[in-house]
């Protein structure tokens, strides 16, 4: 009888998620090397027998931002309201997960599961609802109650206008060039440096930085992430489940790199690449870095 | 019309009272109108660099609140008579500034003097936010450390964000003041040097003001190092720094106390 040491990854693909398929991932793994602590090691640190080898069941955490809709009554009214802003901005709910906050709704309130479902026709996808009565009819096809968090979370601003979903915080910056409406564009430009404590959000593809990324500043696109001029703080590329997208610099003094939720800090960064014009890409599921000449 | 500056650093102690004091008083000097406002309520300073502390009656809140009028509040320097001094108040709130009051003062002052100078207290809070929120020039004041280069780029973030004219979609002009610098440390590596935190905060240098014994002094006596010394390094280079303000075309160097006698006998490092 055989016996093997079977050691579960921490950074395994991630598995289809009932949940947002399209995926938020603001999970990280580790690119290299297990953060090696003997007694949490020894949890996934087994020895079994080959005749009784299982299929080994992953398990990750995942955060996922969903929007959070709070519809007051009357319902028509605040449906109306909502079809108002959808023709503003038609782009605004596209393939983001949303949360439907049932609280403010009373608990004699008619037809609720029915009003759910002329929202999903309206292309908002639905993942959960809060405070909804038990009593209503047909509420349970809508998914199980998620556990109330007491915080209410940030306000988003609606876009005013079709464009891009450059979502800035904490302090918003405007994307250079303004879209004409309608058009798709994938990409966002940033005339200016990041500083300090800023970071820029761009989930519809990549993000090009004419100036340097400061310490302490974040740099988040769904593509690539190209900075020209020095990358001191945080880079993200692939933030929506992209793994082939780069992070591109002309100067790597980064805190943190990050593609498609595998990241390396600084420590990590090999010394021959640092303040040198580099890239960096995932080779399975490890970060390469290399030095452009 | 007048301009309204904003001396600013996000840390604390980094030397933004003792350059207001200074900026203000070669400012003034120069012939010009100048109003030096300190926003640090409750940790007032600025009245005690320009020795005017037991000339107080009156504050910006008094004004803010309209309690006083701004005339009443304003207290005019007895070394040069073309620089005032609106002082903080030491014993109340802050949030007793409200956004219509402090802009009602500034409009004021504008319509008064050439320049209306805003000490901003250290942080990101409302204080600093306030004091810099009617700017349309800042001096933004730095040692050459990594922790006080990254908070002023913080700073330099919320000027470009959370200012009137950023509201409006213009620019505020800001300039670098890297203060405390030691040109020999920095040559050891002990201190960035002045081109590394040019080439992180990316903002034009109007001045270097090297770390000397006698902006301290200045400060205890109650005198502005440019009223107090005004031929020693320090001094110069705020004075410098205060002729690229109004536009001036200076280079700026790293200026250096000149030797005197005994030190060019012993040598530059005496103790």
């Amino acid at each position: 009888m055989r016996r093997h040491h079977v050691l579960g990854r921490f950074w395994a693909q991630p598995q289809p998620v009932a949940v947002g398929a399209e995926g938020y991932p603001h999970y990280f793994v580790p690119a290299l090397g297990i953060p090696v602590d003997p007694a949490a090691a020894s949890r996934y640190f087994g020895v079994v027998t080959t005749s009784d080898t299982k299929p080994l069941i992953r398990l990750r955490g995942r955060s996922i931002m969903a929007l959070v809709l709070a519809p007051e009554v009357p319902l028509t009214d605040w449906l109306n309201a909502l079809d108002a802003q959808m023709e503003r901005s038609p782009n605004f709910f596209d393939a983001r997960p949303v949360v439907v906050d049932l609280g403010s709704v009373p608990r004699e309130q008619q037809g609720v599961a029915q009003f759910l479902q002329m929202l999903e026709q309206r292309g908002i996808r639905i993942i959960g609802t809060e405070g909804a009565h038990p009593s209503w009819d047909g509420i349970e096809a809508w998914g199980r109650p998620l556990p109330v968090s007491a915080r209410p979370g940030r306000e988003i601003e609606p876009p005013p206008a079709s464009s891009t979903t450059a979502a800035t915080t904490p302090q918003s910056l405007p994307p250079a060039e303004s879209v004409p409406a309608g058009a798709e564009v994938n990409a966002l430009l940033i005339d200016h440096p990041v500083r300090s404590g800023q970071s820029v959000v761009f989930e519809r593809g990549d993000i090009t930085v004419l100036g340097s990324v400061a310490s302490g500043a974040e740099v988040m696109a769904g593509g690539s992430v190209h900075v020209y001029g020095t990358l001191r703080g945080r880079a993200v590329a692939g933030l929506a489940g992209h793994p082939g997208a780069r992070i591109f610099c002309s100067k790597l003094q980064a805190e943190l790199l990050a593609i498609d939720g595998v990241y390396l800090t600084a420590d990590g960064m090999p010394a021959k690449a640092i303040g040198k014009p580099v890239q960096a890409w995932l080779d399975g599921e490890r970060m390469k870095i290399s030095v452009l000449d | 019309m007048g301009k309204v500056l904003v001396v600013t650093s996000g840390k604390g102690g980094v030397g933004k009272t003792t350059s207001t004091a200074a900026l203000g008083a070669a400012l003034a000097r120069g012939g010009e109108n100048v109003v030096v406002i300190d926003f640090d309520v409750g940790l007032r300073n600025l009245d005690l660099v320009m020795g005017a502390e037991r000339r107080v009656v009156f504050d910006l809140i008094n004004v803010v609140q309209g309690d006083a009028k701004l005339a009443q509040a304003l207290i005019r320097d007895k070394r040069i008579d073309t620089l005032s001094l609106l002082p903080a108040s030491q014993t109340r709130d802050k949030d007793a500034l409200t956004l219509e009051g402090i802009d009602k003062v500034i409009a004021e002052c504008r319509e008064k003097f050439d320049w209306v100078i805003c000490d901003s207290p250290a942080g990101i809070e409302r204080g600093a936010l306030l004091a810099m929120r009617n700017a349309d020039v800042a001096v933004v004041v730095t040692n050459p450390k990594v922790s006080s280069v990254r908070d002023s780029d913080r700073i330099i973030g919320m000027l470009d964000a959370k200012t009137l004219r950023a509201e409006r979609g213009e620019k505020v002009e800001k300039h670098l003041l890297v203060t405390r610098y030691d040109a020999s440390r920095a040559a050891r590596n002990e201190m960035l040097k002045v081109e590394d935190v040019l080439e992180i905060l990316s903002i034009p240098l109007i001045g270097i003001i090297p770390e000397s014994e006698e902006v301290l002094k200045a400060s205890n006596i109650g005198s502005p190092v440019t009223i107090n010394n005004p031929t020693s390094a320090a001094a110069r280079a705020y004075f410098n720094a205060a002729r690229r303000l109004k536009g001036d075309q200076v280079d700026v160097v790293v200026p250096m106390q000149r030797p005197g006698f005994i030190g060019r006998l012993f040598g530059r490092r005496v103790a």
